[in-house]
């Protein structure tokens, strides 16, 4: 390809402007006292508290993994700051007492929180660093006793949902990132769709980091209780700066008997300069546990962030449940993203669907890394896995990490992975129909991503092309 | 990480100090010594370690081997025992190697090329170390293996193959390794050096077997070491039929040069745990890699293949295609990694791994995986896991086949397409006999 192509300036990433708003910053460092500190800052019961306790006790005993395909330098986690929210926020009882400026935040997101000016048909949680700014359409969902609030006013109005289901699924234990999630959460957002209701408009939470030196640490937990459906977006971005931020976030997802839960997430998270100064460090624990009959989709888009480090997996718990994962990660400059999923079949009759498609370019590494497990009494499951790389430069990387591990012999897996790049004649063949290179290598990448994009609700699917097409800009030569 | 307890670490230190009075060149002590430290640095790998993640040596580690016994009193095997254990053709070049010690009454390797070396690695250290010292030890360096490194210390004999450059050796060169009865409790590490110049031609194949019953199991860890010069091509054939009772592990690590090509084929049915590790480094361009096997195991056997192949320079290909039965509560792993320099451009990479599962208890975990630097490349892999076919079943039995012969008939074309590869006519046929036996058996059987 020209080299007139790999001149093009990188495009600014257009959501990186700092929001002015006093913060209620609480100083850096990790102690019990800050785990007692955020605790009583959102004013939680003694249970929640002895929750995070024992999480924090339990961090303390575990060491950072360092088995992903990653490199960084050390996290030093007393320098972090772990609770940091907008002064003007509490307490609130309707979005007109939201900080004017933070409306506006949100407004420049494209984000509107005003009611009358909703997104049609999605309600939106927005947090904004560590606590939630407000839920819309709150009305129009409860009618149908669907619960969708911050995490914070869960605890308060809805402890008996939060005490059986929090941890359920992401104990506190399972991972030195969840760990410390557990100890230091500060909000995110809670659903529970009640039996047999088909959630009737899309919910969404809008993540969005502001203060500097400060890592976001939210808890999703999402509820369909029996014959219940919800499709759930999520979306994030964060300032420019020149220090990297840690995000540990952990998403829990529970569908009950025939209920079924679709994730979807378009991430974009400040991913640093070019030259890797910069950006967020994402490591998330995501996983779903899919009773019988229910079905669990992940959808995700990847295409920020300095470092991810995130496996959205479902438990196949119950007979013919469905698990399905549909990723598209992009890495460009010194990106670097460690991602793929889980699917663990317990339950008998049991599927699971796995795309991944990888774009690397610049100088970024993206690994895909995945595991299909099909225990002894799974019988008669079934689980197909494509991963596709795509190389854009010679100086990233794509590398694929699949774990098939099938203990009976009614299962059947499929997995099939391929590398390639761009084919110069399909390029050659786009431009002699009279568009650019760089429309020819968009048209490309968004066929080549095309299953994955079709997963996604349609507001998301055209956020997330225009997104892919911003982060390969100058990346293509 | 080690697992070697202090006892059992003493016990191969004071053995490893008997082997020492055994004399050489004066370059091999230190290479030993070397080996012996890093062997004991390392200790046993365990599961925590990543490629050793499905396969646990505990069986191994726990056990102290010794020093294979040296025969006293005339040979227990005629050259028809030999005959009737591994698969051969009276054609080919014939090596024969009784529980790690060279029989020369039932080798024949006389017909070779006047220019061609093939000898015992005793012999070698005796007539050509500087040869041997070039090369010994240098692919396989032992470097974070183990194994490689306990080969290299307690290594009693092997073979020293060097072919010339643009020689070609028409009748393979067959190394057979038979464990009897006296080598019970005994470690056993044959090794192999081969190089092959510029242009020059070769057939080995490797065949373990054992015969008798074995009070206490015994261990082979086979190292090789293969450099394929340019242009020139080596098919490389490893037949492992040990007893049950044996713990195999064997180790290939080729260097390949511009133009060349490397074709290797493993067969293993035999041992309770066995690990098969080929490495293969392309470090010139255009060269070529074939890697297949196959692996029938039943019972509690445990099975491991490990494959690696570096593409350190452009255009070059390698094709991998490994198959495994399994019956019984049988254990098969797989774990096959391809990686591509950022200067291997226009690499063309295809890995394949299928298993079928003939029983409920049976397991298999593969990880097949890519590592990728160039931009400029074809790379796939596929795995997949499953039974028979229903559909291909009820096709044959609508034609009239009765359901074993439709079973033995389908699971024997699933081994048939590796066994294909094989391009030695006698081995080929030999095997697919052995195989065809054991389908049409083993379905008997069960009914």
């Amino acid at each position: 390809m020209s080299s007139s192509i790999e001149s093009l300036v990188n495009k600014e990433y257009q959501y990186g402007f700092v929001t002015d708003v006093e913060s209620d910053t609480i100083a850096p460092g990790l102690t019990e006292d800050t785990v007692r500190l955020i605790s009583s800052k959102k004013d939680e019961p003694e249970w929640l508290l002895e929750w995070r306790l024992k999480a924090f006790r339990r961090w303390q005993a575990m060491t950072e993994p360092h088995w992903s395909n990653l490199k960084y330098a050390p996290i030093d986690y007393q320098a972090q700051r772990y609770y940091s929210a907008p002064k003007s926020i509490t307490p609130l009882q309707s979005l007109d007492q939201v900080d004017p400026e933070l409306l506006r935040a949100y407004d420049k997101l494209g984000i509107s929180l005003s009611e009358q000016k909703h997104l049609a048909g999605v309600a939106v949680d927005a947090i904004f660093d560590s606590v939630s700014v407000g839920t819309t359409m709150k009305a129009e969902l409860s009618k149908h006793g669907v619960v969708f609030c911050s995490f914070t006013e869960a605890v308060h109005n809805h402890p008996e949902l939060i005490k059986k289901y929090l941890g359920s699924v992401v104990p506190y234990s399972d991972n030195f990132f969840a760990a410390l999630n557990s100890a230091v959460f500060s909000d995110g957002s809670f659903c529970y769709v009640p039996k047999g209701v088909r959630c009737p408009i899309e919910l969404s939470t809008y993540f969005r980091i502001n203060a500097a030196n400060t890592g976001q640490f939210e808890r999703t937990l999402i509820v369909a209780d029996e014959g219940a459906y919800v499709s759930y977006l999520e979306g994030c971005t964060a300032p420019k700066r020149d220090t990297h931020q840690l995000h540990a976030a952990v998403v829990e997802l529970v569908a009950l008997d025939n209920a079924t839960v679709k994730y979807s997430t378009v991430q974009n998270w400040y991913a640093g300069d070019k030259d890797g100064v910069g950006g967020i460090y994402n490591f998330v624990t995501k996983r779903g546990k899919a009773h019988t009959n229910s079905k669990i989709s992940w959808t995700q888009v990847e295409t920020g962030s300095a470092i991810t480090w995130k496996y959205p997996s479902v438990i196949l718990q119950g007979d013919n449940s469905t698990g399905e994962f549909y990723s598209v990660a992009v890495v460009n400059n010194m990106q670097q993203a460690d991602t793929g999923t889980k699917m663990i079949h317990i339950g008998k009759n049991t599927k699971s669907t796995i795309i991944s498609k990888g774009i690397s370019a610049g100088h970024g590494q993206n690994s895909y890394r995945g595991q299909v497990k099909m225990l002894p009494k799974a019988h008669g499951s079934r689980n197909y896995t494509q991963c596709d790389s795509m190389l854009i430069g010679n100086k990233c990387g794509a590398h694929t990490f699949p774990y098939i591990e099938v203990a009976n012999n009614s299962s059947i897996t499929e997995h099939e992975a391929s590398t390639s790049k761009i084919g110069e004649d399909q390029i050659f063949y786009c431009k002699q129909r009279g568009l650019s290179a760089e429309h020819a290598i968009s048209l490309i990448v968004s066929g080549f991503c095309r299953e994955v994009f079709k997963e996604l609700p349609m507001e998301f699917a055209l956020e997330a092309q225009q997104l892919l097409g911003i982060t390969l800009e100058g990346s293509v030569g | 990480m080690a697992t070697a307890t202090n006892a059992t670490g003493e016990a191969y230190e004071q053995a490893f100090g008997a082997l020492r009075a055994q004399g050489g060149p004066s370059w091999l002590p230190a290479l030993r010594r070397e080996a012996m430290d890093r062997f004991s640095a390392l200790g046993f790998p365990t599961t925590r370690n990543e490629d050793w993640h499905f396969t646990s040596v505990t069986p191994i580690a726990e056990r102290v081997f010794k020093v294979a016994p040296t025969r006293s009193g005339p040979a227990t095997l005629s050259p028809a025992d030999v005959a009737a254990l591994v698969i051969s053709d009276p054609d080919w070049h014939r090596l024969v190697f009784v529980n790690g010690r060279f029989e020369a009454s039932l080798s024949a390797f006389a017909g070779l090329p006047a220019d061609v070396r093939v000898t015992t690695l005793a012999d070698a250290l005796k007539e050509s170390p500087e040869f041997v010292a070039e090369h010994l030890g240098k692919l396989a360096s032992g470097e974070g293996q183990t194994f490689t490194a306990f080969n290299t210390a307690f290594a009693q004999d092997g073979v020293v193959i060097h072919v010339p450059g643009g020689e070609i050796v028409e009748a393979p060169v067959h190394i057979v390794h038979i464990a009897d009865a006296q080598a019970a409790g005994a470690g056993i590490h044959p090794r192999l050096l081969v190089v092959a110049e510029a242009l020059s031609r070769l057939t080995i194949i490797e065949s373990f077997a054992s015969t008798g019953s074995f009070g206490a199991p015994y261990l082979t860890n086979a190292v090789a070491e293969i450099e394929v010069g340019n242009g020139a091509r080596v098919d490389h054939y490893k037949i492992q039929r040990e007893s049950t009772d044996a713990f195999h592990v064997g180790t290939t690590q080729v260097r390949q040069g511009r133009d060349s090509m490397y074709h290797s084929f493993s067969y293993a049915a035999g041992a309770a745990i066995s690990r098969t590790n080929v490495y293969t480094q392309l470090a010139g361009e255009n060269g070529e890699t074939r890697l297949n096997g196959l692996y029938l195991i039943d019972g509690t056997q445990h099975a491991d293949h490990q494959t690696f192949v570096e593409h350190l320079a452009p255009g070059c290909a390698s094709r991998e295609l490994y198959k495994g039965i399994l019956d019984g509560s049988s254990h098969g792993v797989f774990n096959g990694k391809v990686y591509v320099d950022p200067v291997a451009q226009k690499t063309d990479g295809k890995q394949t791994n299928h298993a079928l599962l003939l029983s409920e208890h049976a397991r298999v975990d593969t990880k097949p995986q890519l590592e990728i630097f160039a931009d400029d490349v074809k790379c796939t892999h596929g795995a997949t896991v499953g039974r028979l076919d229903e559909d291909a079943l009820f096709y044959m039995k609508s034609r009239g086949l009765g359901a074993e012969n439709a079973r033995a008939l389908l699971t024997y074309a699933f081994a048939a397409e590796v066994l294909e590869t094989i391009e030695v006519d006698a081995l080929r046929e030999g095997l697919e006999a052995l195989a065809f036996a054991r389908f049409t058996q083993s379905f008997g059987e069960q009914r």
